[in-house]
């Protein structure tokens, strides 16, 4: 693995930016809409039913959902993508931001649930629509709790492991290119830590470098997280 | 909404006609008939669970939001019946503003809490000078002038209110809705809002539910005195007992409910 072993950890990190960054695409948008369907447009009923189903998909375990981008997902995409290659970072995104969808989905829809009855009486008493009303009062006084949610969201899309070492593959390249295989830090630490390692050796201390880094992004992230919500929070009597 | 009746200014705003308010099959409030004159100053007195607050909800539709509220009967505003099919609660309610119990202000600055309801209604003309206008016409400018970039949430619960009042007349509605506006406020801005309740009345019609029967008095035109009984399930149903002059609901009321009431012997 190592024919340059000055690689550097940077073909690790930009593949789990391209990974994440797909990630995000798919689970802000539709993590956001279902929290607003579920919590301003949906029947109790509707709602008793979808919410769970939502939360089951956070419950399946991450070695299906890379088996399904490897072995469903790639070769449908393979249809419309040329270029398209086995291991892909596309497929391992866009499965990794259904994985994190139910995150995103439940969090918000917690953080807009809460926003008090009393604002949404106000904007309609001016004669706001409902479609006004949430994208410019409800989303707004919800604001910190969907940022957080979006965060958590990353933050587990950067430690995600399964899905990017089944689907994106396990061979590093420094691209931004979502149609080949690349290896994400998570993969690399699977990766290496499969086989045997010598305590001591170059690939052993690689091992806990890239391990720091991946923590040192992740306690960055939820910093970040902390200080918006503190900075944005609305307080409601 | 269209409005066709000629005596506009002079006569009567709503006319509420032998109309009941259901929540389900749930009869919350019974026989409320009474008419609003505009530009006057109409308060509704009365015990908790009354249902004052629930009519008043009606006059705007706003309990259009609570799905299993509906009216039995008719209330029209300038000859228009408001829940009429062809009737959009949105235009009703760019015409009737409402001012709520406790001050909820938007999470917005306090320049965008008045932009916000010109904006969806298209209003086109100088932003700069209605927030200014509307803000002067609370009586709020003074105070506000320098931070009107802060958050409308940092400024004291009294002038809270006071930004939901301009908020509501930024959009220049013909009707104000006011239900117990003064409850979370201290006596000093209590007495600003009623000030501003005086001045308003020269160009909207006010309708206010309050339980401070002083504030009636002091405030109103026209006082409706509403009752709550009892309901076999346990429940209470809310009745119109009278509506009069306010002189006369305080000084000499025709029925023994209301005597009891305004000379606080219960409520």
């Amino acid at each position: 693995m190592f024919t340059n072993p000055q690689y550097g950890i940077f073909v690790l990190i930009s593949a789990t930016l391209l990974t994440s960054v797909v990630a995000l695409l798919v689970a802000v948008p539709l993590g956001l809409m279902a929290a607003i369907f579920l919590s301003e447009y949906a029947s109790r009923q509707v709602r008793g039913w979808l919410k769970p189903i939502l939360e089951i998909l956070a419950g399946v375990p991450t070695v299906v959902f890379g088996y399904f981008a490897l072995l469903a997902v790639t070769p449908i995409l393979r249809l419309f993508v040329p270029g398209l290659q086995t291991f892909n970072g596309l497929s391992a995104g866009l499965i990794l931001g259904f994985a994190i969808l139910p995150t995103i989905a439940s969090l918000s829809e917690d953080a807009i649930y809460a926003v008090p009855q009393s604002l949404r009486q106000g904007a309609y008493a001016l004669g706001a629509t409902k479609r006004e009303t949430i994208t410019n009062v409800v989303l707004r006084a919800g604001l910190s709790g969907i940022v957080a949610s979006i965060i958590l969201g990353v933050a587990r899309a950067v430690g995600e492991t399964m899905i990017v070492t089944l689907a994106a593959g396990q061979n590093p390249t420094l691209t931004l290119d979502p149609r080949v295989p690349i290896a994400t830090m998570t993969a690399f630490m699977v990766q290496v830590s499969g086989g045997d390692v010598a305590v001591g050796t170059i690939k052993y201390k690689s091992l806990f470098a890239v391990g720091m880094t991946l923590f040192l992004i992740t306690l960055v992230l939820n910093i970040f997280s902390f200080w918006f919500v503190r900075r944005f929070q609305e307080k409601y009597e | 909404m269209q409005t066709n009746s000629p005596a506009v200014g002079t006569g009567t705003a709503f006319y509420v006609d032998n109309t009941d308010y259901y929540y389900g099959s749930f009869q919350a409030v019974r026989d409320v008939t009474l008419d609003i004159p505009e530009r006057k100053i109409t308060a509704f007195i009365g015990p908790s669970g009354c249902g004052k607050s629930t009519v008043l909800r009606c006059f705007n539709r706003l309990n259009d939001l609570i799905p299993s509220a509906h009216i039995k009967g008719r209330i029209t505003y300038r000859g228009v019946d408001i829940y009429d099919k062809g009737v959009d609660p949105i235009d009703l309610r760019r015409n009737i503003g409402m001012v709520f119990q406790k001050p909820n202000p938007f999470p917005k600055s306090i320049y965008e809490n008045i932009a916000f309801g010109a904006r969806i209604n298209g209003y086109k003309g100088d932003m700069d000078e209605l927030v200014e206008r509307s803000l002067r016409a609370a009586a709020i400018w003074d105070e506000v002038k320098d931070k009107l970039k802060e958050s409308g949430l940092s400024i004291s619960g009294g002038q809270q209110q006071r930004l939901c009042i301009a908020r509501a007349i930024a959009i220049e509605p013909q009707v104000l809705l006011m239900d117990e506006p003064c409850s979370a406020l201290d006596p000093i801005s209590t007495r600003s809002v009623e000030e501003l309740m005086q001045e308003l009345k020269e160009r909207y019609t006010i309708i206010i539910v309050t339980h401070n029967m002083q504030q009636a008095t002091r405030v109103s035109d026209m006082t409706a005195f509403f009752n709550a009984e009892p309901t076999e399930k346990g429940g209470k149903q809310g009745y119109l007992v009278e509506y009069a002059p306010t002189q006369t609901i305080f000084n000499s009321p025709q029925m023994e409910a209301t005597q009891d009431y305004v000379s606080g012997r219960f409520g």
